[in-house]
């Protein structure tokens, strides 16, 4: 078990290359036995991950099923491997939608279907490589292998009209900030060096590195920028609809579920253990840009026409409450936060596929060419609720219990912004069921729509899972809270103590700026931000 | 018995599950008899749990089931859990038992409707959210049963979607509930970073004993609860959703919209009573906020000509009596009322209902009358209900009403009261108007259907005759004046007797039985009042009331357009919302950000088509860039 589980990561990891390794062999008329292939291998690797999600130790909040071989040791590169409870959700997740996803192209995708099958296998390696690298060159070579098979998919299973606009922009903008996070890791690397004698890009190791403000501060602009474009906060997320809008069906469902988690993963992983004074000194700066995405998000949501780009706006405000989440810098938040991502993968996700059905009946996206669908399409308007009421944030669904937690931490932290942010809720109902209503209710205007089918028993079941997890989380979320609390109170810790401990030093922050910040620093309140108890 | 408490409100969630999901494929009859069934059984429950209750000691009355760990982050912990006490166990009752008739009258009222089982579905996930909002021990899981409240009421107002004023209400009523409970999100913020729980014994025992009275930060969670409690029971400005929420089916008018759902704010105030008596401000803006209601909504509802508006801007102003008296500390009279109204609020929409249904739909009062001999069951519990609304002793609403106006004016002030005593003359008018416009006089029904009215089948009609019953005598377990003989004060005396026990709150002093018993004189003869001028109006001279219209037309018309709020509404928010929107999309959106992307992608390009002439694929060109180098470099390192 113990040899098993040393290399479960790397199975994850390869499982899928083996996969498109077989796929160069078969007949690429063979629709069926491509996507079969595909098939089996994603959910190998989901099996795999439900192995490491039901064998995580939530106790810890050590890397775990760690891999470490050495690669190129005179440049101290390493292929190091592990998992804590910051990534292992994000992991569970990928390997979670990665099969849904094949089902949902079967018979979407007809032209080129092998090598969008090796596109889909070829983005799942380089989604979970990029969650459980700990070495920052393994990482930065998952991180941009992602770009090219999504590149691709909305290049050439696009929409038409625009793909190649979208398909350059996506790349152009998520470049300019892979660059900028290649420059600043290189300078990380050889201030490492230069500090220790040892030059390595273990990221574990820069945990301890403690910098100086002045070179935090670039450090932490380089990182945040890559990744408030991934994200996308407000205002690099133009590229955003577009890439959305145009890309296949499947295409917006991972763009949605994991890609854009890879920001605000990015963000926890590398922001704010590496540059904790830097963190703390763009609190504000980041809760303000996330809360004018929630609120810029949702205002500019509702007056979309088109479905997709209604759905990629609403994306903007969700991501927004998960960066005030995490920029709220205490458990409740992050917590928070690491939940609202797997619920906007879950949620979003499935908006795109619903979204994707209908599209495929109607082949437009346009709300005005709806309306009236609820009498045709039952069963998919019972989904297609339950999703947009997730989406929405309803109580007893996974969405409140992210949106709660977020807003919770915020509030204790910056109650100014947790107000401005909850307006957010206000307005997603506005958009959600106004969109809604338009598409589902009233009467039937186009004759077109009276033919529609309802969903099939595929399409059924690849949203039955979804609604499962959508219900799971919201009633019982202690099985994904539990998972990573300890890991969220470490990096807590981490940036806090750091932080304080500089404080004691008077080298770089004054006590008003901390107290102003967050950090109650008297009687009754741990630095971890867990609590902070003033009864009076 | 305790432990499996979880059950009430889930046999009305597994009547969802079951006829949501299979509910096309069953009969009528199943789907029926699964969702009476199973909100009967919770109230079979209920009525149990009661018994036992009563069989208690008054102290030993509160029961707190626990279930499981439902969020927990850090140390913030929120169990699933319920609180089962007096305030709780009456809401139990009210909402199953209520809800039970109810259900059992839709059988017959949407016995035509061909999404019958979607009907029920709902419905039953209505009865099951609601049991969880009074049934909850804390905060949090009171705002799941909160939201899911409003999501049924949401679906069920929407419930005939393929009319668009159908969906449009629903669509309001949800968003309208949402800037509520904004407020409501941010008060359990407060609440718990300042009591460090969320549990609702727990928040009133750490007030009760750290906080003082006036104490900012308990207003502040005060006044942000009571902005969910307007959005939720429609009070000043918020009430908006309410009357527009009878698109709905009337059933659905009577359950939610009038005996239960719109009563969770006072339930919530009054669950609260311990903060809200630590915070005078945030009493006097109920009581104030309760008062202007009271008022407002009697008089849009003296000029509507529609028998579920009238209703609607009814249970308007009477949710604003129910905060009346919770503002004034008067929390046992607030949920007597609460009650009493359940039962003959229900009853007139009901009764309504039946109106309705005889007529294949039509809802306007100007098109009705002389319906006395067509339905006489009908008009006979109706008149049960009026006479209640209208405070005529011994209906349920005299007793519960009069609590009100008394304690309001010992408690409050007499402007309260006076401003209260207004608003009952004006219900007992507009409530005889459409008794009188409906039942009496003339018939001005259309020919073609007037020869198919008959009497609704015994489904509908049983339901009737027993929240008729109920509010006849309801009344008299809150006798007043009778010491010892008001049970009612008594059941309820362990939660809000903490309250009142507060040293810091003021006891205004009590006054003499013949002064309480004059006051209760004055309001019945107001009451009868306007009881003899609606009768004046329109039965006895029925030109009046236009000859008047045409007199006062500007204040008519004012009132008539319920003063026009739907319209500043509109043009105060909803379209700068939309405007703003729009123009964040199409210019800072696509002008500005993406002006300046697709900017620098044009600046390379032309950049780069200048650069490209240097590339003419020449050698003496390329030969020539070398020499200009070479000498160049050579320049550098000879002269420096």
């Amino acid at each position: 078990m113990a040899q098993f589980n040393m290399n479960l990561l790397s199975m994850m990891i390869f499982f899928p290359l083996l996969g498109v390794f077989l796929l160069l062999f078969v007949d690429k008329e063979n629709q069926a036995l491509i996507k079969g292939i595909g098939l089996f291998f994603s959910l190998m690797v989901f099996s795999l991950s439900l192995v490491l999600f039901v064998s995580f130790d939530p106790q810890t909040a050590e890397m775990q099923f760690v891999e470490s071989a050495t690669w190129l040791p005179e440049l101290g590169i390493t292929y190091h491997l592990g998992v804590d409870g910051i990534s292992l959700l994000l992991v569970v997740l990928t390997s979670f939608l990665t099969p849904i996803c094949i089902i949902a192209c079967w018979e979407d995708i007809t032209q080129k279907v092998r090598e969008f099958i090796i596109c889909i296998l070829f983005l799942e390696t380089g989604m979970i490589g990029v969650f459980v690298s700990l070495d920052f060159f393994l990482f930065y070579i998952f991180w941009e292998v992602m770009l090219i098979p999504m590149y691709l998919m909305i290049g050439i299973w696009g929409n038409p009209a625009r793909r190649v606009y979208a398909a350059i922009k996506f790349f152009i903008f998520t470049m300019v900030g892979s660059i900028l996070m290649l420059v600043a890791i290189l300078v990380l690397y050889f201030y490492h060096g230069a500090e220790t004698g040892n030059y390595t890009f273990d990221i574990l190791s820069f945990y301890t590195l403690d910098i100086p403000f002045s070179v935090q501060f670039w450090l932490f602009l380089a990182f945040a920028l890559a990744f408030a474009i991934k994200v996308p906060m407000f205002p690099f997320h133009t590229w955003l609809p577009d890439a959305h809008t145009e890309a296949p069906t499947v295409g917006s469902v991972i763009l949605a579920a994991v890609l854009l988690k890879m920001g605000t993963y990015g963000f926890l992983r590398f922001n704010l253990p590496l540059f904790p004074e830097a963190s703390y000194y763009f609190i504000p700066v980041m809760c303000a840009l996330a809360v004018i995405g929630i609120i810029y998000g949702a205002l500019v949501s509702m007056v979309q026409k088109d479905l997709k780009r209604l759905i990629a706006f609403s994306s903007v405000s969700h991501l927004g409450f998960v960066m005030l989440g995490i920029f709220a810098l205490n458990v409740q938040g992050v917590q928070g936060g690491i939940l609202q991502m797997i619920n906007h993968g879950l949620s979003t996700g499935a908006l795109f596929l619903i979204v994707g059905m209908l599209y495929e009946r109607r082949h437009t996206r346009m709300i005005a060419d709806f309306g009236g669908l609820s009498r045709q399409l039952p069963i998919f308007a019972a989904f297609f609720m339950i999703v947009t009421l997730s989406s929405i944030g309803l109580p007893g669904l996974n969405g409140f219990v992210g949106e709660f937690l977020i807003l919770l931490g915020a509030f204790k932290s910056n109650p100014a912004f947790a107000v401005l942010g909850a307006t957010g809720v206000i307005l997603a109902a506005c958009y959600m069921l106004w969109m809604f209503q338009r598409v589902m209710f009233g009467g039937i205007v186009y004759e077109e729509n009276k033919k529609l089918k309802d969903l099939s028993i595929r399409e059924i079941g690849l949203l039955i899972p979804i609604v499962i997890m959508i219900a799971w989380i919201g009633l019982y979320p202690k099985t994904f809270l539990s998972k990573t609390e300890t890991s969220v109170n470490h990096l807590l810790n981490q940036v806090h103590s750091r932080v304080l401990a500089d404080k004691n030093s008077g080298s770089l922050l004054s006590d008003k700026d901390l107290i102003s910040k967050g950090v109650v620093l008297s009687g009754g309140c741990s630095l971890s931000g867990s609590s902070g108890i003033t009864v009076r | 018995m305790i432990s499996n408490t979880w059950l009430i409100p889930f046999f009305p969630f597994l009547g969802f599950l079951i006829n949501g999901l299979m509910g096309s494929r069953l009969s009528k009859k199943i789907v029926g008899l699964i969702g009476c069934v199973s909100v009967g059984l919770s109230f079979l429950y209920s009525g149990v749990l009661f018994i036992l209750m009563l069989s208690l000691p008054a102290q030993e009355r509160i029961w707190q089931p626990e279930f499981y760990v439902w969020v927990s982050a850090g140390k913030f912990l929120v169990k699933a859990a319920f609180l089962i006490d007096p305030l709780s166990m009456i809401m139990m009752l009210v909402v199953s038992g209520v809800g039970f008739l109810i259900h059992i009258y839709s059988i017959g009222y949407m016995h035509e409707d061909p999404a019958y089982a979607r009907y029920f579905a709902y419905l039953n996930l209505f009865a099951a959210s609601m049991l969880v909002l009074v049934m909850a021990n804390n905060f949090l899981v009171m705002f799941v049963g909160w939201e899911g409240v409003g999501l049924c009421s949401y679906l069920l107002i929407g419930f005939w979607y393929e009319k668009k004023s159908a969906s449009d209400a629903g669509k309001k009523a949800f968003v309208v509930n949402r800037v509520g409970d904004f407020g409501f999100l941010l008060a359990i913020f407060l609440t718990y970073w300042t009591f460090s729980t969320l549990n609702f014994n727990e928040v009133t025992e750490i007030a009760s004993h750290r906080f003082h009275v006036g104490d900012a930060v308990i207003t502040a969670i005060c006044l942000l609860l009571f902005l969910g409690a307007v959005g939720k029971s429609a009070q000043i400005p918020l009430y908006v959703w309410l009357p527009d929420a009878m698109e709905g089916p009337t059933p659905v008018s009577a359950l939610i919209h009038a005996a239960t759902m719109v009563t969770a704010g006072v339930y919530m105030v009054a669950r609260c009573n311990v903060l809200y008596l630590l915070s005078p401000i945030s009493m006097a803006v109920v009581a104030t906020v309760g008062c202007v209601t009271a008022i407002y909504a009697a008089s849009i509802g003296l000029m509507q000509n529609d028998i579920k508006r009238v209703l609607a801007y009814s249970t308007v102003s009477q949710l604003g009596y129910m905060f009346l008296a919770c503002g004034v500390g008067a929390f046992t009279a607030g949920i007597f009322h609460l009650m009493t109204h359940a039962f003959f609020k229900a009853l007139l929409f009901l009764g309504s209902g039946s109106v309705i249904h005889a007529l294949a739909g039509e809802q306007d009062m100007r098109r009705m009358g002389g319906l006395r001999d067509h339905l006489p069951r009908t008009y006979w519990t109706f008149i049960a209900g009026t006479l209640a609304i209208a405070g005529i002793f011994p209906f349920a609403g005299f007793f519960s009403k009069d609590e009100i106006l008394w304690e309001s004016f010992i408690k409050g002030n007499v402007i309260y009261w006076f401003v209260a005593v207004l608003a009952a003359f004006m219900t007992a008018f507009y409530m005889f108007r459409l008794v009188f416009m409906t039942f009496h006089g003339e018939s001005r029904i259309d020919a073609s259907i007037r020869d198919k009215i008959c009497e609704a089948p015994m489904t509908m009609l049983l339901p009737l005759t027993v929240l008729a019953i109920l509010s006849l005598i309801g009344g008299f377990i809150g006798i007043p004046i009778i010491k010892r003989a008001n049970l009612f004060h008594e059941f309820l005396g362990p939660i809000f007797g903490k309250g009142m026990s507060l040293p810091e709150i003021a006891h205004s002093g009590s006054a003499s039985i013949a002064f309480e018993i004059s006051l209760m004189v004055i309001s019945l003869a107001v009451a009868l009042c306007g009881i003899w001028l609606a009768y004046l109006m329109y039965i006895k001279d029925t030109e009046l009331p236009d000859r008047l219209a045409a007199r006062f037309s500007r204040l008519y018309n004012l009132v008539h357009n319920k003063y026009y709020v739907d319209e500043i509404y509109d043009a105060l928010v909803v379209n700068p919302i939309k405007y703003l929107s729009s123009a964040l999309w199409l210019i800072f959106d696509n002008r500005i950000v993406d002006g300046i992307v697709n900017g620098t992608a044009w600046v390379c390009y032309y950049l780069s088509v200048i650069i490209r002439r240097i590339q003419t694929g020449y050698v003496y060109n390329y030969a020539l860039g070398i020499l200009v180098g070479v000498c160049l470099i050579l320049g550098y390192v000879l002269l420096i």
